[in-house]
């Protein structure tokens, strides 16, 4: 799946999309955020608040505890500051 | 019957409200909200606006099917500009028309309340010195805004 990210979670991990391909026990929006984490301290500084990070599944918003399985792009942002 | 663009360009607040209302003589209001980029301490030499390209077309379309549903509306224009946007400058329009003026006032506060926290949008400020300014903070103010509309969240 699509990984895509936004405002300062796109600073501190550095790129904008990445394809992910996680495993079977991650199941949850949380789980992958876990995850994510894992892979660097880059993650680790974007989700160092995980409650923080708002998420889409296929530009809806979701839950952290939201299954991914089918997801074909899963975004995470820091709260929106539009209007 | 509602309208959503997101755009880089300016808009005009008039143009669109003559666009809801040409034509057609069951409009007995309108209410038109502009938001403007505002510098507090003049240090701002711009907001830079980031969106999510799809996800803000839909959740605004979301928004506003919401509103239609609650309220008898004859027509919505809500356009949100993104990219660099000086103090003074537009950011967003609402345009909502309705046969009485309750429905137009209330609707607009909605489109206004739920844009501000659930669509994808982020400011960053760029700093009159050159310096790098800070992303924007969202505000607990603007989520509790949305309680008196009873939030149905994600």
């Amino acid at each position: 799946m699509k990984a895509v990210y936004f405002a300062w979670v796109r600073e501190r991990i550095g790129r904008t999309e990445e394809i992910v391909s996680p495993p079977a026990e991650v199941v949850t929006v949380g789980d992958l955020i876990g995850w994510l984490i894992q892979r660097g301290e880059e993650y680790a500084y974007a989700f160092e608040k995980p409650n923080v990070i708002r998420a889409a599944i296929d530009r809806k918003h979701v839950r952290h505890d939201a299954p991914i399985a089918g997801a074909g792009e899963v975004a995470f942002f820091p709260p929106m500051t539009g209007g | 019957m509602g309208s959503v663009r997101i755009q880089r360009e300016d808009f005009d607040a008039a143009a669109e409200t003559r666009a809801l209302t040409q034509g057609r003589a069951d409009v007995g209001a309108i209410v038109t909200f502009t938001g403007l980029c505002r510098d507090e301490g003049a240090s701002l030499s711009a907001l830079e606006l980031e969106h999510y390209p799809g996800m803000a077309e839909e959740e605004i379309g979301r928004v506003v099917e919401q509103a239609q549903a609650r309220w008898p509306l004859l027509g919505v224009t809500v356009l949100h500009r993104y990219g660099k946007i000086a103090p003074g400058e537009n950011i967003v329009l609402v345009v909502t028309t309705s046969s009485h003026r309750a429905a137009a006032f209330e609707a607009a506060e909605f489109l206004m309340d739920y844009l501000k926290t659930r669509a994808p949008f982020w400011k960053k400020e760029h700093r009159r010195d050159g310096t790098q300014g800070d992303w924007v903070e969202a505000k607990d103010a603007d989520d509790r805004a949305l309680e008196r509309w009873g939030h149905p969240q994600a």
